[in-house]
Protein backbone atom coordinates (compact mmCIF):
# COMPACT_ATOMS: atom_id res chain seq x y z
CA UNK A 1 0.00 0.00 0.00
CA UNK A 2 1.54 3.53 -0.92
CA UNK A 3 0.32 5.68 1.61
CA UNK A 4 0.40 10.12 0.38
CA UNK A 5 1.79 12.14 2.77
CA UNK A 6 -1.64 13.13 3.26
CA UNK A 7 -3.03 10.01 4.40
CA UNK A 8 0.18 9.38 6.77
CA UNK A 9 -0.27 12.86 8.34
CA UNK A 10 -4.27 11.90 9.06
CA UNK A 11 -3.29 8.91 9.92
CA UNK A 12 -0.97 10.21 12.53
CA UNK A 13 -3.54 12.56 13.78
CA UNK A 14 -5.94 10.11 13.90
CA UNK A 15 -3.80 7.66 15.67
CA UNK A 16 -3.11 9.63 18.43
CA UNK A 17 -6.54 11.11 19.37
CA UNK A 18 -8.17 7.79 19.45
CA UNK A 19 -5.32 5.35 20.60
CA UNK A 20 -3.43 7.80 22.88
CA UNK A 21 -0.35 6.98 20.83
CA UNK A 22 2.53 9.16 21.79
CA UNK A 23 3.36 11.76 18.69
CA UNK A 24 7.00 12.05 17.55
CA UNK A 25 6.81 15.71 19.30
CA UNK A 26 5.54 14.64 22.22
CA UNK A 27 7.63 11.85 23.07
CA UNK A 28 9.41 12.70 26.63
CA UNK A 29 12.70 11.28 27.64
CA UNK A 30 13.66 10.32 31.33
CA UNK A 31 17.23 11.73 31.63
CA UNK A 32 17.76 12.24 28.12
CA UNK A 33 18.32 8.89 27.60
CA UNK A 34 15.20 7.00 27.69
CA UNK A 35 11.67 6.77 26.95
CA UNK A 36 9.94 4.84 29.53
CA UNK A 37 6.27 5.27 28.47
CA UNK A 38 5.42 2.87 25.58
CA UNK A 39 4.58 4.75 22.30
CA UNK A 40 1.00 3.21 22.03
CA UNK A 41 0.29 1.31 25.08
CA UNK A 42 -0.37 -2.00 23.27
CA UNK A 43 2.61 -4.62 23.96
CA UNK A 44 5.29 -4.58 21.26
CA UNK A 45 5.36 -8.30 19.40
CA UNK A 46 9.19 -9.62 18.76
CA UNK A 47 8.48 -11.39 16.05
CA UNK A 48 7.22 -8.54 13.95
CA UNK A 49 10.28 -6.14 15.58
CA UNK A 50 12.34 -8.83 13.77
CA UNK A 51 11.04 -9.04 10.52
CA UNK A 52 11.19 -4.99 10.58
CA UNK A 53 14.72 -5.36 11.49
CA UNK A 54 16.06 -7.47 8.71
CA UNK A 55 13.76 -5.52 6.05
CA UNK A 56 15.46 -3.20 3.68
CA UNK A 57 12.04 -1.14 3.09
CA UNK A 58 11.47 -1.00 7.24
CA UNK A 59 13.76 -0.33 9.98
CA UNK A 60 16.86 -2.22 7.72
CA UNK A 61 18.63 -2.02 11.21
CA UNK A 62 20.79 -5.18 9.83
CA UNK A 63 22.36 -2.41 7.15
CA UNK A 64 24.54 -1.34 9.85
CA UNK A 65 24.19 -3.65 12.88
CA UNK A 66 24.63 -7.88 13.17
CA UNK A 67 21.99 -9.31 14.87
CA UNK A 68 23.05 -12.88 15.25
CA UNK A 69 19.38 -14.07 15.69
CA UNK A 70 18.38 -12.80 12.47
CA UNK A 71 19.17 -14.82 9.12
CA UNK A 72 19.54 -11.69 6.89
CA UNK A 73 22.07 -12.05 4.84
CA UNK A 74 25.45 -9.53 4.67
CA UNK A 75 24.50 -7.61 8.39
CA UNK A 76 26.94 -4.57 8.32
CA UNK A 77 29.52 -2.89 11.12
CA UNK A 78 28.88 0.99 10.70
CA UNK A 79 27.00 0.14 14.03
CA UNK A 80 27.75 -1.96 17.15
CA UNK A 81 26.91 -5.61 17.34
CA UNK A 82 23.42 -6.04 19.01
CA UNK A 83 23.72 -9.53 20.11
CA UNK A 84 23.10 -8.90 24.13
CA UNK A 85 21.31 -5.47 23.84
CA UNK A 86 18.88 -6.78 26.16
CA UNK A 87 21.22 -7.20 28.49
CA UNK A 88 23.02 -3.87 28.19
CA UNK A 89 19.80 -1.46 28.02
CA UNK A 90 16.53 -1.35 29.81
CA UNK A 91 13.56 -1.22 27.57
CA UNK A 92 13.04 2.16 28.17
CA UNK A 93 16.72 2.78 26.92
CA UNK A 94 16.19 0.79 24.05
CA UNK A 95 12.94 2.77 23.41
CA UNK A 96 15.46 5.83 23.41
CA UNK A 97 18.30 5.07 21.21
CA UNK A 98 15.62 3.56 18.42
CA UNK A 99 13.50 6.62 18.20
CA UNK A 100 16.54 8.84 18.65
CA UNK A 101 19.55 7.52 19.58
CA UNK A 102 21.54 11.32 19.12
CA UNK A 103 20.00 11.36 22.75
CA UNK A 104 22.31 8.99 24.30
CA UNK A 105 25.39 9.08 21.84
CA UNK A 106 25.99 12.53 20.63
CA UNK A 107 26.57 12.73 16.87
CA UNK A 108 25.51 9.20 16.41
CA UNK A 109 25.43 8.71 12.62
CA UNK A 110 22.36 6.34 13.60
CA UNK A 111 19.41 7.99 11.78
CA UNK A 112 16.32 8.89 13.81
CA UNK A 113 13.54 6.25 13.57
CA UNK A 114 10.37 8.74 15.63
CA UNK A 115 11.55 11.95 13.68
CA UNK A 116 9.31 14.19 11.42
CA UNK A 117 10.98 17.62 11.21
CA UNK A 118 13.71 19.50 11.42
CA UNK A 119 15.95 17.94 9.30
CA UNK A 120 18.37 19.55 6.30
CA UNK A 121 16.88 19.43 2.75
CA UNK A 122 14.41 16.93 3.84
CA UNK A 123 13.32 14.57 0.62
CA UNK A 124 10.17 12.82 -0.49
CA UNK A 125 12.08 9.65 1.22
CA UNK A 126 14.04 8.31 -1.89
CA UNK A 127 13.28 10.60 -4.76
CA UNK A 128 15.76 13.28 -4.41
CA UNK A 129 13.19 15.32 -4.95
CA UNK A 130 12.30 18.19 -2.10
CA UNK A 131 9.61 16.77 0.58
CA UNK A 132 7.49 18.73 2.92
CA UNK A 133 8.00 18.52 6.58
CA UNK A 134 6.31 16.90 8.97
CA UNK A 135 7.86 13.83 6.86
CA UNK A 136 6.49 10.25 7.69
CA UNK A 137 8.73 9.10 10.58
CA UNK A 138 10.66 5.97 9.46
CA UNK A 139 8.59 3.86 11.55
CA UNK A 140 5.52 4.08 12.88
CA UNK A 141 5.13 4.02 16.57
CA UNK A 142 3.84 0.52 17.00
CA UNK A 143 6.32 -0.52 15.16
CA UNK A 144 9.07 1.05 17.30
CA UNK A 145 7.61 -0.77 19.83
CA UNK A 146 7.87 -4.26 18.12
CA UNK A 147 11.40 -3.56 17.69
CA UNK A 148 12.09 -2.41 20.97
CA UNK A 149 10.05 -5.71 22.37
CA UNK A 150 12.46 -7.93 20.13
CA UNK A 151 15.82 -6.04 21.27
CA UNK A 152 14.56 -6.76 24.83
CA UNK A 153 14.86 -10.63 23.84
CA UNK A 154 18.37 -10.33 22.81
CA UNK A 155 20.27 -11.91 26.47
CA UNK A 156 23.41 -13.47 26.11
CA UNK A 157 22.18 -16.36 28.18
CA UNK B 1 24.09 7.72 31.03
CA UNK B 2 24.53 10.30 28.33
CA UNK B 3 27.51 9.78 26.24
CA UNK B 4 29.36 12.63 24.79
CA UNK B 5 30.90 12.13 21.34
CA UNK B 6 34.26 12.04 23.17
CA UNK B 7 33.36 8.79 25.43
CA UNK B 8 32.48 7.15 22.26
CA UNK B 9 35.96 7.82 20.30
CA UNK B 10 37.16 6.61 24.07
CA UNK B 11 35.25 3.47 23.90
CA UNK B 12 35.89 2.60 20.04
CA UNK B 13 39.79 2.95 21.01
CA UNK B 14 39.43 0.34 24.46
CA UNK B 15 37.18 -1.96 22.15
CA UNK B 16 38.05 -2.04 18.20
CA UNK B 17 35.66 -3.85 16.09
CA UNK B 18 37.08 -7.20 15.47
CA UNK B 19 38.82 -6.74 11.87
CA UNK B 20 36.79 -7.25 9.09
CA UNK B 21 38.18 -6.67 5.40
CA UNK B 22 39.34 -3.51 5.73
CA UNK B 23 41.06 -2.10 2.14
CA UNK B 24 43.37 -4.48 0.84
CA UNK B 25 47.29 -3.78 0.34
CA UNK B 26 46.83 -5.16 -3.65
CA UNK B 27 49.05 -2.64 -6.42
CA UNK B 28 46.98 -1.55 -9.22
CA UNK B 29 49.63 -1.56 -12.61
CA UNK B 30 47.10 -0.52 -15.94
CA UNK B 31 48.81 -2.63 -18.93
CA UNK B 32 51.27 -3.89 -16.94
CA UNK B 33 52.90 -0.28 -17.43
CA UNK B 34 50.70 2.44 -15.56
CA UNK B 35 51.22 2.72 -12.06
CA UNK B 36 48.59 4.00 -10.00
CA UNK B 37 49.34 5.49 -6.69
CA UNK B 38 46.28 4.12 -4.65
CA UNK B 39 47.13 5.45 -1.21
CA UNK B 40 49.09 8.17 -0.25
CA UNK B 41 49.79 10.31 2.71
CA UNK B 42 46.84 12.41 3.76
CA UNK B 43 47.43 15.97 2.37
CA UNK B 44 47.76 18.46 4.90
CA UNK B 45 44.31 19.98 4.84
CA UNK B 46 43.07 16.61 6.32
CA UNK B 47 45.33 16.15 9.34
CA UNK B 48 41.99 17.39 11.56
CA UNK B 49 40.27 14.40 10.33
CA UNK B 50 42.54 12.00 11.74
CA UNK B 51 43.23 10.22 8.29
CA UNK B 52 47.13 9.70 7.71
CA UNK B 53 46.57 7.72 4.08
CA UNK B 54 44.22 8.73 1.42
CA UNK B 55 43.00 5.60 -0.41
CA UNK B 56 41.49 4.77 -4.06
CA UNK B 57 38.34 3.45 -3.75
CA UNK B 58 40.00 0.37 -6.29
CA UNK B 59 40.92 -1.42 -2.60
CA UNK B 60 37.72 -1.32 -1.12
CA UNK B 61 36.65 -3.56 -4.26
CA UNK B 62 36.88 -7.44 -4.70
CA UNK B 63 39.36 -9.01 -6.40
CA UNK B 64 37.32 -9.46 -9.65
CA UNK B 65 36.20 -6.05 -9.73
CA UNK B 66 40.11 -4.76 -9.28
CA UNK B 67 41.14 -7.01 -12.02
CA UNK B 68 38.66 -5.12 -14.53
CA UNK B 69 40.71 -2.36 -14.25
CA UNK B 70 43.88 -3.60 -14.73
CA UNK B 71 43.91 -4.15 -18.14
CA UNK B 72 42.47 -1.76 -21.03
CA UNK B 73 41.00 -5.04 -22.62
CA UNK B 74 39.25 -5.96 -19.63
CA UNK B 75 37.65 -2.12 -19.03
CA UNK B 76 34.45 -1.38 -20.10
CA UNK B 77 35.14 2.21 -19.11
CA UNK B 78 37.39 1.97 -22.38
CA UNK B 79 34.89 1.33 -24.51
CA UNK B 80 33.10 5.03 -24.53
CA UNK B 81 36.98 6.46 -24.60
CA UNK B 82 36.96 4.53 -27.86
CA UNK B 83 33.41 6.52 -28.58
CA UNK B 84 34.79 9.72 -27.18
CA UNK B 85 37.98 9.74 -29.53
CA UNK B 86 35.19 10.09 -32.82
CA UNK B 87 33.98 12.65 -30.72
CA UNK B 88 36.94 14.62 -30.31
CA UNK B 89 37.44 14.38 -34.39
CA UNK B 90 34.24 15.35 -34.90
CA UNK B 91 33.45 19.38 -36.14
CA UNK B 92 30.18 19.97 -34.65
CA UNK B 93 28.37 23.47 -34.48
CA UNK B 94 28.63 26.69 -36.27
CA UNK B 95 32.02 27.17 -36.47
CA UNK B 96 32.87 23.81 -38.37
CA UNK B 97 35.14 23.03 -35.72
CA UNK B 98 36.24 19.76 -33.59
CA UNK B 99 38.05 19.26 -30.01
CA UNK B 100 41.13 18.18 -32.39
CA UNK B 101 40.58 21.30 -34.44
CA UNK B 102 42.87 23.71 -31.31
CA UNK B 103 43.74 20.45 -29.53
CA UNK B 104 45.05 18.22 -31.80
CA UNK B 105 45.60 14.82 -30.57
CA UNK B 106 43.85 14.33 -27.13
CA UNK B 107 47.80 13.68 -25.80
CA UNK B 108 47.58 17.07 -25.71
CA UNK B 109 45.19 16.88 -22.52
CA UNK B 110 47.69 14.93 -20.41
CA UNK B 111 47.85 16.63 -17.30
CA UNK B 112 44.39 18.13 -17.28
CA UNK B 113 42.33 16.15 -15.71
CA UNK B 114 44.98 15.94 -12.51
CA UNK B 115 44.21 19.79 -12.03
CA UNK B 116 40.48 20.39 -12.06
CA UNK B 117 38.52 21.46 -10.69
CA UNK B 118 40.42 24.79 -10.97
CA UNK B 119 40.37 28.63 -11.34
CA UNK B 120 39.64 30.54 -14.65
CA UNK B 121 40.52 33.52 -14.31
CA UNK B 122 38.74 35.13 -17.31
CA UNK B 123 35.57 33.70 -16.40
CA UNK B 124 35.86 34.80 -12.62
CA UNK B 125 34.70 31.24 -11.64
CA UNK B 126 36.20 27.67 -10.59
CA UNK B 127 35.45 25.50 -13.38
CA UNK B 128 34.94 21.59 -13.58
CA UNK B 129 36.45 19.85 -16.86
CA UNK B 130 32.63 19.34 -17.75
CA UNK B 131 32.13 22.98 -17.55
CA UNK B 132 35.13 23.86 -20.03
CA UNK B 133 34.37 20.99 -22.26
CA UNK B 134 30.78 22.74 -22.86
CA UNK B 135 32.61 26.19 -22.32
CA UNK B 136 34.37 24.81 -25.82
CA UNK B 137 31.71 23.72 -27.70
CA UNK B 138 29.78 26.99 -26.99
CA UNK B 139 32.12 29.46 -27.37
CA UNK B 140 34.64 27.97 -29.77
CA UNK B 141 32.57 25.52 -31.55
CA UNK B 142 29.07 27.01 -31.78
CA UNK B 143 27.51 24.22 -30.69
CA UNK B 144 24.85 23.01 -28.18
CA UNK B 145 25.89 22.17 -24.53
CA UNK B 146 26.27 18.64 -23.34
CA UNK B 147 24.18 17.79 -20.84
CA UNK B 148 26.30 17.80 -17.88
CA UNK B 149 26.36 14.24 -16.74
CA UNK B 150 24.85 12.65 -19.38
CA UNK B 151 26.81 10.21 -21.83
CA UNK B 152 28.87 12.18 -24.25
CA UNK B 153 30.24 14.20 -21.12
CA UNK B 154 31.12 11.33 -19.07
CA UNK B 155 32.73 9.74 -22.30
CA UNK B 156 34.59 12.80 -22.49
CA UNK B 157 36.03 12.95 -19.64
CA UNK B 158 37.31 9.55 -19.46
CA UNK B 159 38.88 10.06 -22.47
CA UNK B 160 40.48 12.96 -20.86
CA UNK B 161 40.76 11.23 -18.06
CA UNK B 162 43.14 8.68 -19.80
CA UNK B 163 45.84 10.90 -20.99
CA UNK B 164 46.17 11.72 -17.01
CA UNK B 165 46.59 8.26 -15.61
CA UNK B 166 49.09 7.90 -13.00
CA UNK B 167 49.90 11.29 -12.76
CA UNK B 168 48.98 12.82 -9.16
CA UNK B 169 45.65 14.74 -8.54
CA UNK B 170 47.02 18.46 -7.57
CA UNK B 171 43.97 20.79 -7.39
CA UNK B 172 44.26 23.71 -5.95
CA UNK B 173 42.37 24.60 -2.36
CA UNK B 174 43.34 28.21 -1.94
CA UNK B 175 44.13 31.13 -3.60
CA UNK B 176 41.13 32.23 -5.74
CA UNK B 177 39.35 28.82 -5.54
CA UNK B 178 39.66 29.13 -1.23
CA UNK B 179 35.79 30.44 -0.56
CA UNK B 180 34.72 27.66 -3.30
CA UNK B 181 37.04 25.19 -1.82
CA UNK B 182 35.70 26.53 2.00
CA UNK B 183 32.00 25.99 0.78
CA UNK B 184 32.66 22.83 -0.78
CA UNK B 185 34.23 21.45 3.00
CA UNK B 186 30.86 22.59 4.46
CA UNK B 187 28.75 21.18 2.03
CA UNK B 188 31.16 17.67 2.75
CA UNK B 189 30.00 18.35 6.38
CA UNK B 190 26.83 19.01 6.31
CA UNK B 191 24.01 16.12 7.39
CA UNK B 192 21.00 16.30 5.28
CA UNK B 193 17.59 14.27 4.76
CA UNK B 194 15.47 12.09 6.79
CA UNK B 195 18.53 9.85 7.59
CA UNK B 196 20.87 13.07 8.78
CA UNK B 197 24.03 11.66 6.80
CA UNK B 198 26.48 13.55 5.50
CA UNK B 199 29.86 12.47 3.35
CA UNK B 200 31.69 12.49 6.75
CA UNK B 201 28.84 10.13 8.30
CA UNK B 202 30.19 7.43 5.82
CA UNK B 203 33.29 7.60 3.89
CA UNK B 204 34.91 9.72 6.78
CA UNK B 205 34.05 8.29 10.08
CA UNK B 206 33.16 4.58 8.36
CA UNK B 207 35.37 3.53 5.48
CA UNK B 208 36.25 0.43 5.58
CA UNK B 209 33.22 -0.62 7.75
CA UNK B 210 29.80 -2.28 6.00
CA UNK B 211 26.57 -0.93 4.72
CA UNK B 212 24.99 -4.16 4.31
CA UNK B 213 27.26 -5.88 1.14
CA UNK B 214 28.39 -2.52 0.65
CA UNK B 215 32.19 -1.92 1.52
CA UNK B 216 32.44 1.95 2.60
CA UNK B 217 35.34 3.52 0.66
CA UNK B 218 37.03 6.73 1.44
CA UNK B 219 34.65 8.29 -1.58
CA UNK B 220 37.57 9.41 -3.42
CA UNK B 221 36.84 10.82 -6.96
CA UNK B 222 40.28 10.08 -8.69
CA UNK B 223 38.88 7.26 -10.54
CA UNK B 224 35.69 8.98 -12.08
CA UNK B 225 34.24 9.03 -14.45
CA UNK B 226 33.80 5.23 -13.20
CA UNK B 227 32.46 2.34 -14.56
CA UNK B 228 29.98 0.82 -12.70
CA UNK B 229 29.03 -3.00 -12.90
CA UNK B 230 25.43 -1.93 -11.35
CA UNK B 231 24.55 0.04 -14.10
CA UNK B 232 26.54 -0.80 -16.93
CA UNK B 233 27.52 2.75 -17.84
CA UNK B 234 30.27 5.82 -16.98
CA UNK B 235 28.96 7.43 -13.91
CA UNK B 236 30.30 10.59 -13.57
CA UNK B 237 31.29 12.36 -10.44
CA UNK B 238 28.40 15.08 -10.30
CA UNK B 239 26.09 11.74 -10.95
CA UNK B 240 27.34 9.84 -7.94
CA UNK B 241 27.07 12.56 -5.61
CA UNK B 242 22.94 12.96 -6.39
CA UNK B 243 23.06 9.59 -5.84
CA UNK B 244 24.44 9.42 -2.11
CA UNK B 245 22.19 12.67 -1.37
CA UNK B 246 19.32 11.20 -2.70
CA UNK B 247 20.18 7.71 -0.73
CA UNK B 248 20.18 10.58 2.74
CA UNK B 249 16.13 11.05 1.88
CA UNK B 250 17.26 14.16 1.11
CA UNK B 251 16.32 16.65 -1.84
CA UNK B 252 19.65 16.64 -3.71
CA UNK B 253 21.06 19.22 -5.91
CA UNK B 254 21.46 19.19 -9.70
CA UNK B 255 24.43 17.73 -11.60
CA UNK B 256 26.32 21.06 -12.65
CA UNK B 257 25.14 23.27 -9.64
CA UNK B 258 27.49 25.80 -7.76
CA UNK B 259 27.16 23.07 -5.22
CA UNK B 260 28.34 20.28 -7.00
CA UNK B 261 30.90 22.22 -8.24
CA UNK B 262 32.40 23.50 -4.76
CA UNK B 263 31.71 19.89 -3.25
CA UNK B 264 34.11 18.06 -6.04
CA UNK B 265 36.63 20.63 -5.72
CA UNK B 266 36.75 19.76 -1.91
CA UNK B 267 36.48 16.29 -2.83
CA UNK B 268 38.97 16.12 -5.27
CA UNK B 269 41.66 18.13 -3.05
CA UNK B 270 41.10 15.25 0.14
CA UNK B 271 42.39 12.79 -3.29
CA UNK B 272 45.42 15.41 -3.90
CA UNK B 273 48.55 12.90 -4.55
CA UNK B 274 46.13 9.74 -5.69
CA UNK B 275 46.61 9.15 -8.92
CA UNK B 276 44.05 10.17 -11.83
CA UNK B 277 42.91 6.73 -12.47
CA UNK B 278 39.78 7.02 -14.75
CA UNK B 279 38.04 5.22 -16.33
CA UNK B 280 37.97 3.31 -13.26
CA UNK B 281 35.73 -0.19 -12.52
CA UNK B 282 33.60 -0.37 -9.43
CA UNK B 283 30.36 -2.44 -8.75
Amino acid sequence: MKLTYLTVAATLVAGSAFAAEVGPKEVKYNDDTAIEMSLTGVAGDPEKGAVIMATKSKGNCVACHEISALSAAFQGNVGPMLDGAGDRWSVGELRGLVVNAKMMFEGSVMPSFYQVDGFTRPGNAYTGKAGQEPLAPLLSAQEIEDVVAFLATLKDE
Amino acid sequence: MKFKALTVAALTVAMPVMALAGPDDDKLVINGEIEIVTKAAAPAHMEETGIDTVMSGWHFRADETQALEMDDFDNPGMIFVDQAIDAWNMAEGSEGKSCASCHDDPSSMAGVRAVYPKWNEAAGEVRTLAMQVNDCRVNKMGADKWKYAGGDMASMEALISVQSRGMPVNVATDGPVKAVWEQGKELYYTRTGQLDLSCASCHEQNYGNMIRADHLSQGQINGFPTYRLKNAKLNTVHARFKGCIRDTRAETYSPGSAEFVALELYVASRGNGLSVEGPSVRN
